[in-house]
């Protein structure tokens, strides 16, 4: 009998060693993520951004940073093409552009509420509030980690499909957005060293 | 009795009937009214017309501020919008704001289709290919930004981007924060409402049945939250609630005016038909006053009313003078006519002469106050005189007072050992007014408001919450027509654009934003090129961005729709967010049409006034005014009070100068006078001791207290007299019974002007404060000073 199973036994190591192996990819879970990101506190990182729109011969690119304070706040700084502050800050989004200010309740703005809040509550690990408005979904482990985000909503559907965001660990490194007509925009992101 | 004074007696029985009957139907016809506007000025400047109106119907006269307080956040913002939905079912209301976007799709359109008329930025330069080129690559580049989210579905019909230059524009506006999707207050305890009523804020009868159709419609919606209340300020709800408190204080007042008067007579006379009859020249002074004000001013305020309660305490002192004076047991009262009613018709007149001051006053509240004043007395005087000796029965008598003005007369006698005690009070008075007379005055016109400080506390907090702006700094321009101002006010936005540019002001408003005038229009339309030419710039102007020519086909039919398109009118901006401000900055008076341009002082600065009065100048727009609206009512009340002041002087010489034609003494006029100034100095240094700052109104009482004091000194003046020139034995019997009579007098005008001083009206309370313990004072005085040797 001993002899009869120690084959089998020798399959079940590997399959509890192949096993675990899963279970460690599986245990980079949503949670893991949302809990390893909701330990930063700020963050400040460069960016560079490509967007796809259709009627435009060729993509438009933008590069600058983002700083990031927990749990709320989120500013992106557009360096190129030509200088533009985005400050998002609660539910209020100020955009300055040279002597140009604009305010933006999110309540006002369906559309640019879920796309900003998806970035915002990735990077502020708060699951719940991206469940609000997502259906999420994982894929890799902690080396390599994609973030799914699929909106719940009919009406925010109607304006972005689907985003996606790649990372390390807690370290988020794209995020792409594609909208319901084919436009998209991918940005890509720099962790900058801490001051 | 014979028959002829019976006669006589009847006839001045029925014209003074005939008179109250008169009174009485003029007072039914009159118009009463309780906004602040009657102490504003009849004679005013521009700048301080401009004021008068902006308080009556302007700018923001007809919001009514909101707040939503109690229950939790979620709670509050369901609250807001529930109340805001029925309102905006009230015709009453023309728009109800709390932060939803009802007007956001018809807003858009309208920014939309209008865009090439709208937008500061369409110029011939713009659709060159060079300004084509820089417009649509800024297009491009904004797509790149968060913001391009939303621009981006525009691009092929606005490719230059005026939308987002006339949003840029709708946005400058600061807004309240939102919490669960309605306006909150920063503090998030607050939900927030705007809300303008249709009628105007000077309409205070509609502006009350808005209130109540507010406070309705919220009870109706938070019947499930009975935590939540409801809070309201803004003009017209400001002024709902002055004519309430001065209609509820000037009815408790009178009553308990009334009752303690009453009360305090009846202890003296023991006689109800006495009482009734002491009253009979109250009444009849309150109605001819009354009556005399509504001839003269077409309206009564109802702070004239609450004065008429008051001086129910002096009027009345005519029959108590009557009643007491007359002697025991003899009740035929010409012994009375003869002997007190010349002095009495003395002290009646000083005190017109006081008040006729008064009706000089540029200040439509003070000349009432003084009309009614000399109509009052009068009358009630002349009743006294003429028709209440008629209707005192034949065995009339009230209580002995003898006993009471034997005790008093002993009194008297010792006050003059206690003149050195007055000369110290009185030099320590002018000590302590010398002392504080940098700031004895009240310079701010909100002295005068009778509003609660809670309720301007509340005003306050909701106003900054709302972001609502302070309107202190405005721009005015006026001119013949609604086109004519808006062109006025399209030269004066672009002066003060370079102003905002420079950083002196943070932003301006125009009517001319949303309603540019027709030849602004018209050249707008004019800079758009015709279809053909501007499919050949754009094919130029587009050779180096990723952008194809023909992608911009769209644009290309809008500009040439845009080239034929009907003018904008005031009629197209109707249910859109952009009509409440054009309406709100646009006023018609008549043919004559005025716009405002508020300004904004930049953060933590206040406007440099000068800057931007020379930057106007410079430019020489037509009938351009720079107004600093709290600094001109400044101003101006500070005017009333000069004049107040000088006024009240003539009043006081006027009565020094009648006291000398009618004694021909300069040394009894002296003894008159120095007491009343004595009582004047007394109280204005009690009053800066207790930490009054003096009002009109304390003014108006100063001058109350010489007029009724002037009673007491005269008084004091004949019995003296008239024990000087009698040989000694038949004179005690009257003295006591004058003394008794003053006492009486006093107290019941201390009982008058008493009440008032617990009023909750700023402006009667200053006169309560002031006359109460100043007509004590001037008894006190007058017995003091009161020339003795022949006593």
């Amino acid at each position: 009998m001993t002899h009869r199973i120690r084959v089998p036994h020798a399959v079940a190591v590997l399959l509890l060693a192949l096993a675990a192996a899963g279970a460690r990819a599986a245990d980079w879970s949503v949670d893991q993520l949302m809990q390893s990101l909701a330990q930063i506190r700020a963050e400040r990182a460069t960016f560079t951004e490509k967007k796809f729109i259709a009627i435009l011969d060729r993509p438009v690119e933008s590069s600058g940073e983002l700083l990031y304070r927990a749990p709320d706040r989120l500013e992106k700084r557009t360096l190129k093409p030509r200088p533009e502050s985005m400050v998002l800050d609660q539910n209020l989004l100020q955009i300055e552009r040279g002597r140009q200010k604009l305010s933006l309740p999110l309540q006002e703005h369906p559309e640019l509420a879920a796309f900003i809040d998806s970035i915002r509550g990735t990077l502020a690990g708060d699951r719940k509030s991206l469940e609000r408005n997502y259906r999420l979904s994982m894929e890799g482990g902690a080396q390599q980690w994609t973030l799914q985000l699929v909106p719940l909503d009919e009406k925010m559907l109607a304006v972005v499909k689907q985003i996606r965001m790649t990372g390390v660990r807690d370290a988020v490194r794209s995020i792409e957005v594609t909208q319901a007509d084919g436009d998209r925009s991918l940005m890509l992101i720099e962790r900058m060293a801490k001051p | 009795m014979t028959p002829r004074p019976a006669r006589r007696g009847r006839i001045a029985i029925w014209l003074w009937l005939a008179f109250l009957l008169a009174c009485g139907i003029v007072i039914s016809r009159s118009q009463f009214s309780a906004d602040l506007s009657a102490f504003l000025p009849r004679n005013p400047t521009p700048a301080q017309q401009l004021l008068t109106e902006q308080l009556r119907e302007g700018l923001a006269s007809r919001l009514i501020l909101a707040g939503i307080e109690g229950a939790d956040a979620p709670t509050r913002a369901r609250l807001s919008k529930q109340l805001a939905q029925r309102l905006r079912a009230d015709p009453a209301f023309v728009t109800v704001s709390n932060g939803e976007p009802v007007n956001a799709e018809r807003d858009r359109a309208f920014l939309f289709n209008h865009r090439y008329l709208l937008s500061p930025a369409i110029t011939p330069a713009r659709f060159s290919v060079d300004g084509l080129r820089a417009a649509v690559g800024e297009s491009i580049d904004l797509l790149a930004s968060p913001a391009g989210l939303l621009t981006r579905s525009l691009l092929p019909r606005d490719p230059t981007g005026e939308v987002v230059q006339l949003l840029m524009q709708l946005n400058s506006d600061s807004r309240p924060r939102m919490i669960e999707g309605a306006w909150a207050s920063r503090d998030g305890a607050h939900a927030l409402l705007l809300i303008r009523t249709r009628a105007l804020g000077s309409d205070i009868d509609a502006q009350q049945a808005a209130m109540t159709a507010i406070r309705e419609a919220f009870a109706a919606v938070a019947g499930a939250a009975p935590a939540a209340r409801l809070l309201m300020t803004g003009p017209g709800v400001f002024s709902v609630t002055t004519r309430e408190t001065i209609q509820q204080q000037v009815h408790r007042l009178s009553l308990i005016s009334i009752v303690l008067i009453a009360g305090m007579l009846g202890l003296v006379y023991r006689s109800f038909t006495a009482l009734l009859l002491g009253f009979l020249p109250v009444l009849s002074g309150a109605l001819a006053g009354i009556a005399a004000v509504s001839l003269g001013f077409g309206v009564v305020h109802g702070i004239t009313l609450g004065f008429g309660t008051a001086l129910i305490g002096e009027a009345v002192d005519y029959s108590i003078y009557l009643f007491v004076q007359s002697e025991r047991g003899a009740a035929d009262p010409r012994d009375w006519i003869g002997g007190f009613w010349p002095t009495i018709r003395l002290g009646v007149l000083t005190s017109i002469f006081g008040f006729a001051s008064l009706l000089l006053s540029g200040f439509p509240g003070l000349a009432q106050l003084g009309l009614y004043s000399i109509a009052g007395l009068i009358v009630a005087a002349l009743v006294t005189r003429f028709v209440l000796p008629h209707l005192l029965p034949e065995n009339f008598r009230i209580h002995d007072v003898s006993a009471l003005g034997l005790a008093l007369s002993g009194v008297v006698r010792r006050a003059a050992a206690l003149r050195w005690v007055a000369i110290l009070l009185l030099l320590g008075a002018c000590a302590v007014l010398i002392a504080q007379r940098g700031n004895l005055w009240n310079n701010s016109i909100s002295g005068l408001s009778p509003l609660s400080q809670a309720d301007v506390d509340l005003d306050t907090r909701l106003r900054a919450d709302m972001g609502a702006p302070d309107v202190r700094y405005l721009v005015v321009v006026s001119g013949a027509s609604r086109d004519l101002v808006l062109q006025h006010a399209e030269q004066v936005s672009a002066i003060l654009q370079t102003q905002v540019d420079r950083g002196v002001l943070a932003a301006y408003q125009s009517p001319s934003r949303f309603l540019p005038s027709a030849a602004t229009q018209r050249a707008r339309q004019a800079s758009l090129p015709a279809p053909a030419e501007l499919e050949a710039r754009l094919a130029q102007a587009l050779r180096d961005l990723p952008l194809q020519p023909q992608r911009l086909m769209p644009f290309v039919a809008d500009v040439a729709a845009a080239r034929a398109q009907p003018l904008l009118q005031a009629a197209d901006l109707a249910q859109t967010s952009m009509a409440m401000a054009v309406d709100a900055l646009l006023l018609q008076r008549g043919t004559q049409w005025s716009a405002l341009l508020p300004l904004t002082a930049p953060p933590g600065a206040d406007i440099d006034a000068g800057r931007v009065r020379d930057a106007l100048r410079g430019a020489a727009v037509p009938h351009a005014l720079f107004v600093d609206l709290k600094g001109e009512s400044d101003r101006l009340y500070a005017g009333y009070l000069h004049e107040a002041i000088v006024l009240s002087l003539g009043g006081l010489a006027a009565i020094v100068v009648l006291l000398l034609a009618a004694l021909r003494s300069l040394p009894r006029v002296a003894r008159i006078i120095v007491p009343l100034a004595a009582a004047v100095l007394t109280v204005t240094a009690g009053l800066v001791l207790f930490g009054q700052r003096l009002i009109i109104l304390h003014l108006v009482g100063l001058l109350l207290v010489a007029a009724v004091g002037s009673n007491y000194a005269l008084f004091f003046d004949r019995l003296y007299r008239s024990s000087a020139t009698a040989s000694g034995a038949a004179v005690p019997a009257v003295s006591p019974r004058t003394l008794a009579s003053m006492l009486f007098a006093n107290l019941t005008t201390v009982a008058g002007f008493g009440v008032l001083a617990f009023s909750k009206v700023s402006i009667l309370q200053a006169m309560g404060v002031t006359v109460a313990p100043g007509v004590i004072l001037a008894l006190l005085y007058a017995a003091m000073f009161a020339d003795k040797r022949h006593a």
